[in-house]
């Protein structure tokens, strides 16, 4: 089979940071030269990475279960490398391509150390990215989800504020137990199955007993990049150390990869064990909503504030997957795929306060709205979105997934749900303390608007939020299909559980006490 | 243009002014901005009232139009519609009419605020998310209006951003408001899952079927209909204000007046009444629903008026006001008298926007004194907000000749409920409550209405303002209050109309002979429930009791204010346990920041500082730190450190991956 699209694409940015590397093998003296045309190939390189991404979007059939783009070449020993994407993965491609570009703008100007090296760990790191979420090859899988972490202990490392090395231990430590334990478990599967290929494996009836394992131990791995609580605490620490587009990638691609993780092994491969550990997924996602809603309250960092609130919103999704039905694991999808958006725009208007004044802490700040209107705009939009204004995307991921789990227990809807009354507590003291009353620092009275290239990087993300929000079937309609392949799968387990909750049967949810006529 | 293109422009032009005036308005000025807003909100204004009068004329048809898919998943689908009978077609005159006269107002009252296009985009928004609300035909457009009228509640309360008091409001209005959405949302999933739709031409039909129905909910089993009418009158709850949700409202005082009176009076309060309204086929099978409903409205009544005895800032006055007249029309639909509650809705919304843009007008003339006991004597010096204000205050009290068709709007939609509940009240406890409760209330609203106008306009206007006229020669002219500009006249004459005589009009058609007409179907009522019609065989001193107790509340205002002036003030200085109690608003606000705020903050402290410092961190990777340090300390260039390990047991990985691979391959290769 001849190079396809998705190969194409995952490799292209890659051939941008070659490109990179040699300009700067080749500059010499002339380092500021070169910066600006690295920085400009970057540019290029992701654009049109994006553009790639697009066209299969176009070309995408939202009407198939199975995978689409599929390209296949045997390596060795039965590994191959197998590539393909459908309706749960393509979108996560598409984000990952779409923020990038957003990236490289973003730290025109505020990365001044080593700009090649850094956008070459940019570039190899939407690689592998890409590859994550295309990788129809366990071992392929493993790869990228591994590896994708190094350009970003490389970033944060590197390019990280002072207290960086604490916070890339962390990373470091929690990452590394998820991932021998899924390494374990990758082993027993090849094994057990006898191939490393996904569709193989999504074929394959793991018993019973096995499947409990198994699902242990992704679990782990996935529980840690979710985050879920309590293996949460490595992500403040990582948001607040990394630059402003490390911190865009990792709350809007790298937690993803959790629940894509969630969504294409644990529910379809051990449904037994999905249905079986679902009431621990939802305490432990309740605790995230609630309890990280809290302490995102009382932050005093705005990068820590919002990473909190990602922590709460992952809950949303995580809870939305295990609800096992089509509005929770659709609610779910959506849910990731606006994160990817707000959280991403939310690093950003931190990334635009902190380039002019160098200082995260929230008590710095205050009256911004008086010189910074449209700031004030573009971070009351996100805010709002944050908050699950309906309008916003925020919104149809948090309704859905509250849809969703409602049938499965009364108990984590109403839980959740007072999840949405703290996160406007949290998110608008925010805002009301930075944006709201007279600028009385003198350090602020200068401050400046949102310049042209700013802007130009708010406007996508401010029409994905609006769009998403109020047409939100351009991305369920995506979703559809292969979600209801993944239910579907989880069928079997469900009626064993003799605990039918699917949408055909709302009437399932209710206890009919019989009508006294 | 036929009645679908009319609702169609009446829905979006507010949109597309505060487009306009939001994005553009630097570009196109100030003027510019308050025109094209304006006029687009007097257009949306005229097309509604022409789909109004053809549905009350009885040649127009109930009819939903949809525009686009919104959300769709399974059978969770709902539409970005609009959805036209007689109780949308009702709240567009009310909103559009109120917005439109408010907008006019505006360009006199902003006239020296430097944001203006601000103020108007988020006026027409505001328009916008309301009109959105009432001609939702599914749960979830509903909520979108619902939440959005929310934010421009909070962007309007929070408008002068550098007051810190004002920024405060508005982030507790929309969380109180999330309070009541967090059941709302619950109501609305609960009835996807009952119904398998959120989409009420769908669902209404399927109620009558499963009355009966107990679903479990936080492992108890409930009646079905009751536990869904709570849920989402908990939302309606927090939208209109109702006790223990209400401590918002007279905070959101904050705003501009022409904001209170078009969000905080005439319709986003009222958002609430209109949703019970419109679930009335739901309530109609929730008995326990309704009784909590009637009981929390009747409560609210009485609680809110007996503050607003005791309050001296104008504007909170008539917001606690504006919470008792909720609370009337709250136990109106508890009661079953939906059209009774909606009636009071629109009366209410003509004479409660003229009171405040009269306060506004009192006000802009005061040059921002808010403190009615820095007022007094102003009937000379503003005749024409005087005089406006005596309709509004006549209309509120609700006066006129029991037995007749004389009197005020107040008076036949206010009569109307207390005649109903206690026709409902003979047979219903909770009802009978609220008869006496409503009733008490009459004579206070008559009491605090009165004090109003008395302490503002009449007696002699304290010194400090005395001082300034008597120097009117001098540079000091400015402070002389004066009577305001036409363009904040005009609007008071519209609504002193409406105020005189939107009862005594539309009286037949809402809740008296000709209702059924009217209404067709949009109101549902239960086959056993007559209370509109009961109402008429109420004995006669029922009718008298009303206009009995608001007379005698005009006459202890006249004594305390007027005839022995200076007893109010007397009874205030002494500082009672009851007037404590009303003065400090029932000591809610207190009450709220010991507990749940202050629950909040210590939860936040303890969680994070405990929870994920202490315990996580320090026994997970601060602990694993501690007792590998040395290595710590090695691995502290990071760049070379982690990273090698990492990739070194990651292609430790793939080799032992490889390995089996190749083992595989032999065995079934």
């Amino acid at each position: 089979m001849s190079i396809g699209l998705l190969t194409i694409m995952t490799l292209l940015p890659t051939v941008g940071a070659g490109i990179i590397y040699l300009m700067r093998l080749s500059a010499g003296a002339n380092r500021e030269g070169m910066d600006q045309s690295a920085k400009h190939v970057a540019l290029w390189t992701t654009l049109l990475t994006f553009g790639l991404s697009v066209w299969m979007m176009i070309g995408f059939d939202d009407r198939i279960t199975d995978f689409q783009f599929v390209e296949k070449i045997d390596w060795f020993a039965g590994i191959s490398y197998h590539m393909g994407v459908d309706g749960i993965s393509v979108l996560l491609v598409l984000l990952t391509t779409f923020l990038m570009p957003l990236c490289i703008l973003a730290s025109w100007h505020s990365i001044k150390d080593r700009l090649a090296e850094y956008l070459i760990a940019f570039l190899i790191l939407e690689t592998l990215m890409i590859g994550v979420f295309c990788a129809l090859d366990l071992v392929l899988f493993y790869l990228f989800f591994e590896a994708g972490l190094i350009p970003m202990y490389l970033i944060i490392g590197i390019w990280g504020g002072t207290n960086r090395v604490y916070a890339a231990y962390k990373f470091f430590l929690y990452t590394l137990l998820g991932s021998v334990l899924m390494l374990v478990a990758v082993i027993v599967m090849i094994s057990q199955a006898g191939t490393s290929s996904i569709p193989d494996l999504l074929a394959y009836p793991f018993a019973e007993d096995l499947q409990t394992w198994l699902w242990l131990a992704f679990f782990a791995s996935f529980a840690v990049k979710m985050p879920m609580w309590p293996v949460h605490t490595w992500l403040p620490d990582a948001h607040v150390q990394a630059p402003t587009a490390g911190s865009v990638i990792l709350a809007g691609v790298l937690l993803k990869m959790g629940g894509y993780g969630f969504l294409r092994f644990s529910l379809p491969m051990f449904p037994d064990a999905s249905q079986m550990f679902a009431p621990l997924v939802f305490a432990l996602s309740v605790i995230a909503i609630i309890y990280a809603s809290l302490v995102a309250f009382r932050q005093v960092d705005i990068k820590k504030l919002i990473a909190y609130s990602s922590v709460a919103h992952m809950g949303f999704v995580t809870m939305g997957i295990f609800a096992l039905n089509a509005q929770g694991v659709q609610g779910a999808m959506f849910q990731m795929i606006s994160h990817g958006v707000i959280s991403g725009a939310l690093f950003l208007c931190v990334g635009v306060v902190y380039d002019r004044m160098h200082t995260r802490e929230i008590a710095f700040y205050g009256g911004l709205t008086s010189r910074m209107p449209i700031f004030a705009f573009m971070f009351l939009l996100f805010t709002m979105g944050n908050v699950g204004l309906p309008g916003t995307s925020g919104f149809v991921g948090e309704i859905l997934t509250m849809t969703g789990v409602y049938a499965a227990s009364t108990w984590v809807a109403v839980l959740a749900a007072s999840g949405v009354i703290f996160s406007a507590v949290y998110a608008l003291t925010l805002y009301r303390k930075v944006m709201f009353g007279e600028i009385t620092n003198p350090k602020l009275k200068t401050i400046t608007d949102m310049n042209g290239r700013e802007i130009a990087v708010f406007v996508p993300l401010v029409v994905a939020t609006i769009v998403m929000g109020v047409a939100p079937g351009l991305v369920l309609d995506v979703t559809n299909a292969s979600v209801a392949g993944v239910l579907d799968m989880m069928l079997p387990a469900q009626t064993m559980a003799h605990e039918m909750i699917t949408d055909s049967l709302p009437t399932a949810a209710l206890e009919t006490m019989g009508t006294a006529q | 243009m036929d009645a679908q293109s009319l609702i169609t422009f009446a829905i979006f032009a507010p949109l597309l002014g505060a487009v306009i005036a939001g994005f553009f308005g630097r570009l196109i000025g100030d003027r510019a901005a308050q025109l094209s807003t304006t006029a687009l909100v007097f257009a949306a204004c005229a097309a509604s009232w022409v789909i109004f009068l053809q549905v009350f004329s009885g040649s127009l048809e109930a009819f939903t139009l949809q525009y686009l898919r919104f959300i769709d998943v399974g059978s969770f689908t709902a539409h970005w519609s609009a959805r036209l009978d007689t109780l949308s077609a009702v709240m567009l005159v009310v909103v559009t009419s109120v917005s439109a006269l408010v907008h006019f107002y505006s360009i006199g009252y902003m006239e020296e605020d430097p944001h203006k296009p601000r103020f108007f985009a988020y006026l027409s928004l505001f328009t916008f998310a309301m009109l959105m609300l009432v001609t939702a035909a599914d749960f979830m457009q509903l909520f979108f209006g619902w939440e959005g009228v929310g934010l421009a509640s909070y962007l309007l309360i929070g408008f002068w951003y550098k007051k810190s008091t004002a920024s405060a409001a508005a982030i507790k209005a929309f969380v109180v408001n999330r309070v009541g959405d967090f059941g709302f949302a619950l109501g609305i999933i609960g009835c996807f899952w009952l119904f398998g739709t959120i989409e009420f031409a769908e669902l209404f039909p399927q109620i009558a079927a499963k009355s009966d129905v107990s679903v479990a909910f936080l492992g108890m089993s409930l009646p079905a209909m009751d536990l869904l009418g709570v849920l989402l009158f908990i939302g309606a709850m927090g939208k209109s204000a109702q006790f223990f949700l209400h401590t918002w409202l007279p905070d959101a005082m904050e705003g501009p007046t022409p904001v209170s009176a078009l969000i905080h009076a005439a319709t986003m309060v009222t958002a609430g009444v209109y949703m019970v309204c419109l679930l009335s086929p739901l309530y109609e099978f929730a008995p326990v629903a309704k009784t909590v409903i009637t009981v929390v409205g009747a409560v609210t009544a009485l609680f809110a008026a007996t503050v607003g005895l005791a309050q001296n800032d104008i504007k909170r006055v008539i917001a606690y006001s504006t919470c008792s007249q909720l609370g009337y029309m709250f136990f109106a639909a508890g009661i079953g008298a939906y059209q009774a509650a909606m009636f009071h809705l629109f009366t209410h919304a003509f004479f409660k926007a003229l009171l405040f843009l009269g306060a506004g007008s009192v006000i802009h003339g005061m040059h921002h004194e808010q403190d009615m006991r820095n007022m007094g004597g102003l009937a000379r010096f503003m005749p024409v907000t005087y005089a406006v204000m005596l309709i509004g205050t006549l209309a509120i009290t609700g006066f006129g000749i029991p037995g007749t068709y004389l009197g005020f709007a107040g008076f036949f939609s206010k009569d109307a409920i207390i005649e109903s509940a206690y026709a409902a009240g003979l047979h219903n406890g909770a009802a009978h409550m609220a008869f006496w409760f409503g009733l008490i209330a009459a004579g206070l609203t008559a009491f605090y209405s009165w004090r109003l106008a008395f302490m503002t306009f009449h007696g002699p206007l304290p010194k400090a303002h005395e001082g300034a006229h008597g120097d009117a020669h001098d540079d000091d002219h400015h402070h002389e209050p004066h009577e305001s500009p036409m363009v904040m006249l005009i609007p008071l004459f519209v609504l002193s109309v409406g105020a005189v005589f939107a009862g005594y009009v539309f009286y037949d058609a809402f809740v008296d002979h000709h209702q059924a007409e009217f209404w067709r179907g949009a109101i549902y009522t239960a086959a056993d429930n007559h209370v509109l019609h009961d109402r008429h065989d109420v004995p006669g001193w029922v009718l008298w009791a009303p206009f009995v107790v608001s007379m005698l509340g005009l006459f202890g205002a006249f004594v305390a204010y007027i005839w022995k002036r200076g007893m109010g003030k007397r009874v205030a200085d002494r500082g009672g346990p009851l007037h404590s109690l009303f003065y400090n608003k029932w000591w809610f606000d207190e009450l709220y920041d010991a507990t749940f705020v202050r629950l909040t903050r210590v939860l936040g402290d303890v969680f994070w500082k405990v929870g994920d410092q202490k315990i996580i961190d320090g026994f997970g990777p601060n602990g694993f730190a501690a007792t590998a340090a040395h290595t710590a300390r090695r691995l502290a260039k990071l760049q070379s450190g982690f990273v090698y390990h990492y990739a070194f047991v990651m292609l430790l990985g793939v080799l032992v991956l490889g390995a089996l691979g190749l083992w595989l391959s032999g065995v079934w290769g």
